[in-house]
């Protein structure tokens, strides 16, 4: 017996901009979830077709089987450059990294930095778990003081092995970045302020505002060794204090793009 | 088209410009700075992009982004930033994206110098990085040949996918002379973009171009492919050089500006009495094996001659494959080897050669002719 499916409403939907495919993410793994957002972003703003994606190396080096956008996959911490040298040959295209925490604060701290000097119109989702999630939970930059890694078994100890990076804050002041804020999906609420965020963010490339920034707190369960559950709530508990939520850079421009995101909400 | 004077790396910029290259991105280093520079004044002023990055990391992988765009691209750098740039040239390679770079030499290692060198011969035809990578290699002689090279290297880069560096030295880079410019071609239409270029998937399933090729069957058919553009590169492109090879008994073999000089060397070593030739290779890879390799089975003895530590020297000993004494001399640090030693080098060969004691064909006169001074080198 087959069902009428015209007289429901259709509340929830794969986004165009996502292919039809399983993820390689671990379980409750929130890098799947954070490309969900960019991939309604996308779609709501009906970019789909001249949007390209720039997929880093770390978990996400498969992002691009994961969006349904043109792709490629940069050296490590490499894709702002990558990205620059796309959009400055195609200013028409809307063009975006989605990097971790190693791959944009460490090795490619230089690349994103001038990236942002320069005012790029970029997009960048900047995934922050704390660790190298790829490589098996090494230390990131951004992993916590204290916090034990297969490469910081003793606890991370900032005298030795450095402090943890604030990122949002450090491209914050670049003076080419047009917007810069720290984001969580850690509960639903934030999620949703995450997608708005994201948004916005390709919004202001879409205006040509400068380089915009979402740094996202994600959960990494395998290698923080947690449940799915525990690790949602030690992003809150754990990482949110040393990373607080909130916009770092709006530039006059960019309200009235929050505004109109905000009310679409 | 009348001749004009130009400075090598500005002559090689406007090549480019004429080859219609959209977009070049680069940072400051000597001895090659003047084309970054050509290229700030004059990209903006056809309207294409021109970049400078924040490091020689930057800009390869901003070449690598546009590059995977069908744009044609092109960078330029000298030895230090060529070290960098190897990691982004192995990416490009292995994602058989098309990219000109040009490399003029300085000395090494580590920073060296600024004088003229040839110690990026192995970083440039051995191996773009890590992973089996090669690049069609040129290595100019002169600035002529220099613009000629630059100017065609887009269309080559696109038919195969791959690299193509041109090799030059600090000279090439530095020089001055007399060049006929090509004419001026108009850039890429939207139409001509290929057919695997991210320019956003309109109307069309998505493209991807990446590196990553997680399974070892994958990435060996991967390799295959790259191999089986390499092998055509090989059939159709390799180029070379002679001089006075036809009655030749010794073999000069130089690439770029060394091979240059050896004309002049070559010359004296005549005077001299030495049916001395010269091969000069134009692509260093690939290689002109073959042909080197039937010279060889002509002559007596062979000498190599670089501005390295015997680099060229291994692939010539190679292509030679035992059917004659090879001998190499080289300079370093910059020092640029001139005719008169080369022809030295060529008597002391040529004395050195075992059997019935050879002699120069001129009636009597042994060694070399007196110290001339060599165009070549003054230019
Ligand atoms: C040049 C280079 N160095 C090191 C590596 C190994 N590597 C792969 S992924 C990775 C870390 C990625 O971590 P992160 O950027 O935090 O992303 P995540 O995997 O956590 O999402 C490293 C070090 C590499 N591929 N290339």
């Amino acid at each position: 017996m087959s069902t009428d499916l015209s007289q429901y409403e259709v509340v929830y939907r794969r986004p165009e901009a996502l292919t039809e495919v399983y993820t390689h993410y671990c379980p409750g793994c929130t890098h799947g979830l954070i490309h969900r957002l960019v991939a309604e972003a996308i779609d709501e703003l009906g970019i789909r077709e001249r949007t390209i994606a720039v997929a880093p190396v770390g978990c996400a080096v498969f992002a691009y089987n994961y969006f349904n956008v043109d792709g490629c996959e940069a050296p490590h911490g490499r894709a702002p450059a990558m990205a620059t040298g796309l959009k400055r040959t195609q200013p028409d295209k809307i063009v975006f990294t989605y990097q971790g925490d190693g791959d944009l604060a460490a090795i490619g701290t230089n690349e994103i930095i001038h990236a942002a000097l320069r005012g790029e119109n970029l997009t960048v989702i900047f995934v922050n778990n704390a660790n190298y999630g790829m490589t098996g939970g090494q230390m990131a930059p951004t992993t916590l003081a204290g916090m034990v890694t297969t490469s910081s078994p003793y606890g991370r100890d900032p005298h030795l092995a450095g402090y943890p990076m604030r990122v949002a804050e450090l491209i914050s002041v670049l003076p080419g970045a047009a917007y810069v804020v720290r984001r969580s999906v850690h509960d639903v609420a934030n999620v949703n302020k995450t997608k708005a965020a994201i948004k916005t963010a390709f919004m202001v490339q879409m205006e040509g505002l400068g380089l915009s920034l979402v740094e996202v707190l994600s959960s990494c369960p395998t290698n923080w060794h947690m449940t799915p559950v525990e690790a949602l709530r030690w992003i809150e508990d754990a990482m949110v204090p040393v990373f607080p939520l909130g916009d770092y850079k709006v530039a006059e421009a960019v309200v009235p793009l929050t505004k109109r995101t905000r009310a679409a909400r | 088209m009348a001749k004009e004077l130009w400075k090598g790396n500005e002559a090689m910029a406007e090549a480019a410009l004429r080859a219609g290259v959209e977009a070049y991105f680069g940072y400051p280093i000597t001895p090659q700075t003047e084309l970054l520079e050509y290229m700030a004044r004059e990209m903006p002023k056809r309207g294409r992009v021109f970049l400078q990055a924040e490091s020689e990391l930057g800009a390869i992988n901003m070449l690598y982004g546009a590059a995977c765009g069908g744009v044609r691209c092109m960078s330029s750098s000298s030895s230090p930033g060529i070290s960098l740039m190897t990691e982004g040239l192995s990416y490009i390679a292995g994602t058989e994206v098309p990219v000109v770079l040009v490399d003029i030499m300085r000395g090494g290692p580590g920073l060296g110098n600024i004088q003229p060198s040839q110690g990026d011969y192995f970083q440039m035809t051995k191996s773009l990085g890590h992973g089996d990578a090669n690049a069609l290699v040129f290595a100019p002689s002169s600035v002529q040949e220099a613009v000629d090279m630059v100017y065609n290297a887009f269309d080559l880069a696109e038919k195969y996918r791959c690299v193509v560096v041109i090799l030059g030295d600090g000279m090439i880079g530095q020089m001055m002379e007399p060049v006929e410019m090509p004419p001026e071609r108009p850039p890429l239409t939207e139409e001509q973009r290929p057919d695997w270029a991210l320019r956003g998937a309109k109307g069309r399933p998505p493209r991807i171009l990446t590196s990553l090729n997680l399974t070892a069957e994958g990435l060996e058919r991967a390799n295959q492919r790259i191999q089986a553009r390499l092998a055509e590169i090989r059939k159709n492109e390799v180029r070379w050089e002679e001089e006075m090879t036809a009655d030749a008994d010794l073999l000069l073999v130089a690439f770029g500006t060394v091979g240059r000089i050896c004309k002049s060397a070559l010359r004296l070593a005549r005077q001299a009495g030495y049916r001395v030739g010269l091969f000069r290779p134009i692509t260093v890879w690939p290689f002109p094996e073959q042909r080197l390799h039937e010279l060889a089975g002509q002559v007596r003895g062979i000498l190599v001659v670089e501005m390295n530590a015997g680099q060229m020297l291994l692939d010539v000993k190679a292509a030679v494959a035992g059917r004659a004494p090879v001998r190499f001399y080289g300079r370093l640090g910059g020092v640029v080897p001139l005719p008169d030693e080369i022809a030295e080098q060529v008597a002391s060969l040529a004395a050195s050669l075992p059997g019935d004691g050879y002699r120069p064909a001129r009636n009597g006169h042994q060694g070399v002719a007196p110290v001339v001074a060599s165009a070549a080198v003054k230019a």
